[in-house]
């Protein structure tokens, strides 16, 4: 993680030194990147508290159902759409399913597809960009005209009209689709980067040593793109998530007996005036979760990117 | 400059041919109008059902090659072919788009206005208590997808229609049904209807907009041409105006310009929600109902409406940014 000699000298050790001792021996080091990075982000107050609840949420929905006294398969045929109480603590559905079960259930799904998401589609945008831009000429042309179309194409209709496809298969083709349409601003932004790059004189040095393509972009292009791609990939888990329950909410998405926010928030929709936790609970998870992710993805772009926008 | 243009619209006019030419396969082999009249008790014999099917251009046993000549043959001639119950797709376009402008129109107006105003504020006013509560607000309507937004409001809707004990907010539809009254009450009925969805567009545009444009007026606040114009005797308030927000408008127009572009395809979410039956309800409810000429000729729409919207935005730059005006 450490750049040798990017220059960043700080002063650190003079204030904790104890009186009877000697001096540390030198005063001034040269501290790492990510030391400076991981200093920069832990300062920043509000991406804190959104890493500590998305930690717990994480915690809560996979170790919550250990804890809860109901699993979401159960049903409880003594209380038929009951309040929040002391045995269901988010309240009960129509069929007496527990609430709070369920959403911890949604929650997982919702999770695991928001990170699934942000990676493969950074990791597309990642790949796309630096080929594009590394080799130019006609791949070039053809990979960014393929972005175009894509960026034209209405994703949420493309994705709805697909849905029939995972209604009967796995809710990884959806995983995929949502990917899919997620990366080409991002691509786009990383072809730029690399075509600026490919002309630096390390890149040219290695280059003229017989270093082949594949090494130099992951060796040299890669590295000096990190911190895009890693605000990126933090800000696609929050897309993602948006993107899913959305499609989910029209039941286009993530499909039954599947569950996951979306679906949840559908359900609780409809009767959301008159049974009003049937909707808030899984909703307010879902805000809250994006909530967190937004504050870190805001924190780490202040911590990797000190000169943009922000300052 | 001529050529250069004539070449982007060229590009242009050739990824809209893909983009619809891609939608139309994929909605015509996915999607199964035969479906809509399977469950129909007693059945419609076959023959029946194929000539309809077949009138309506939608057979799936016709090869799908002969039904997009067809369909293209009528594009052509600027018709987008009929519904799957039979109506025009032309005409219904026409009447959706109408209701989707009523709906967001006021909806876009606002929110970017308010949204500019707010950002621009929070940026003079940064790290005061009042920049980190717009900072947090803006966060959490951005954490807030639109279906949840607009369900929380028609809560609160309900809420305070109770206590009051009158029906103060309507949040389904664009009119009473059965209204009598003259212009005025059918002015004040509509007015009603349009508050929950508009707060609903407008609080979202205003948290977009107002991070946007804190982040260029920062950039812009402490450029050297604003200290110049403080140099040479403007008040703060002439130089902020008249300088700093103008330039720092810039990235704001674009994503205006974008998003005006895209008013005609309407609030997917905030429609079908509310009731409204714009553009973006009938994105949803076309796949629904396997009304595949419909699909496809929403997806033309939409690539049409996103590549004007580029344009337009270009064009927001070259008027407000002086370095692109005098070349």
């Amino acid at each position: 993680m450490s750049v040798p000699g990017d220059g960043l000298v700080e002063i650190v050790g003079t204030g904790g030194a104890l009186p009877g001792e000697p001096p540390p021996p030198d005063e001034t080091r040269a501290v790492s990147h990510g030391r400076l990075v991981l200093a920069r982000f832990t300062r920043h107050r509000l991406a804190m508290v959104g890493l500590a609840v998305l930690v717990l949420l994480f915690v809560v929905a996979f170790l919550g159902p250990y804890v809860a006294p109901w699993s979401y398969t159960k049903k409880d045929f003594t209380a038929f759409l009951q309040p929040p109480s002391s045995q269901h603590w988010f309240g009960t559905t129509q069929i007496g399913a527990d609430v709070f079960a369920l959403t911890l259930r949604g929650m997982q799904k919702s999770l695991i597809i928001g990170l699934l998401v942000a990676v493969i589609s950074t990791g597309l945008a990642a790949l796309v960009g630096t080929f594009a831009g590394y080799y130019g000429g006609w791949r070039d042309k053809v990979l960014m005209w393929g972005v175009d179309l894509l960026l034209v194409l209405p994703s949420f209709l493309i994705i709805a009209i697909l849905s029939p496809a995972f209604r009967s298969g796995s809710w990884l083709i959806f995983v995929f689709l949502l990917s899919a349409f997620l990366w080409m601003v991002t691509g786009r932004i990383v072809r730029g980067m690399t075509l600026s790059l490919r002309e630096r004189e390390y890149v040219l040095a290695a280059r003229y040593i017989g270093v082949p393509s594949h090494r130099i972009i992951l060796r040299h292009i890669l590295p000096n793109i990190s911190s895009l791609l890693i605000i990126d990939a933090t800000i696609n888990v929050s897309a993602a998530i948006i993107s899913e329950t959305s499609l989910s909410f029209f039941g286009f998405g993530i499909q039954p007996p599947d569950v996951s926010l979306g679906t949840l928030i559908a359900d609780g929709t409809s009767s959301a005036f008159t049974f009003a936790w049937l909707f808030l609970f899984p909703a307010g998870v879902l805000v809250l979760i994006v909530l967190a992710v937004n504050l870190v993805g805001d924190g780490l772009r202040d911590a990797l990117d000190p000169n943009s926008v922000h300052k | 400059m001529a050529t250069f243009l004539i070449r982007r619209l060229v590009n242009y006019l050739i990824l809209i041919l893909v983009a619809t030419t891609g939608a139309y396969f994929l909605a015509a082999t996915s999607l199964h109008p035969r479906a809509n009249v399977a469950g129909r008790n007693p059945p419609p014999p076959v023959a029946v059902v194929d000539r309809q099917l077949t009138a309506l251009n939608i057979n799936d046993k016709t090869p799908v090659l002969d039904r997009y000549a067809i369909w293209v043959k009528g594009v052509a001639h600027g018709d987008f072919g009929r519904t799957w119950d039979n109506n025009s797709v032309n005409a219904e376009m026409g009447r959706r788009m109408g209701v989707s402008l009523r709906l967001l129109f006021v909806g876009t107006v606002l929110g970017s206005g308010f949204g500019v105003l707010v950002g621009a504020y929070s940026a003079i006013k940064q790290y005061r208590p009042s920049d980190h509560a717009i900072t947090l607000v803006s966060f959490l309507v951005l954490s807030m997808p639109v279906f949840v937004l607009a369900v929380m409001l028609q809560i609160a809707a309900v809420k305070i229609n109770k206590t009051v004990g009158h029906q103060v907010f309507q949040y389904s539809g664009e009119t009473s049904a059965g209204l009598t009254g003259g212009f005025w009450t059918h002015l004040g009925d509509r007015l009603q209807h349009l508050v929950l969805p508009t707060l609903t567009i407008v609080l979202g545009q205003i948290a977009i907009f107002s991070r946007y444009q804190r982040n260029s007026m920062l950039d812009v606040l402490d450029s050297d041409f604003v200290r110049t114009a403080l140099a040479k005797g403007l008040r703060r308030r002439a130089a902020l105006l008249k300088h700093a927000l103008r330039t720092a408008l810039i990235p704001a127009a674009t994503f205006f310009a974008y998003s005006f572009g895209l008013l005609l395809v309407g609030a997917t979410f905030t429609e079908k929600i509310f009731g409204w039956h714009g553009m973006g309800e009938w994105l949803i409810d076309s796949i629904l109902t396997n009304d595949i000429n419909a699909v496809v000729a929403i997806s033309c729409f939409t690539a049409v409406l996103v590549l004007i919207a580029g344009l337009l935005s270009d064009v927001a730059y070259a008027v407000l940014d002086p370095r692109v005006r005098s070349t």
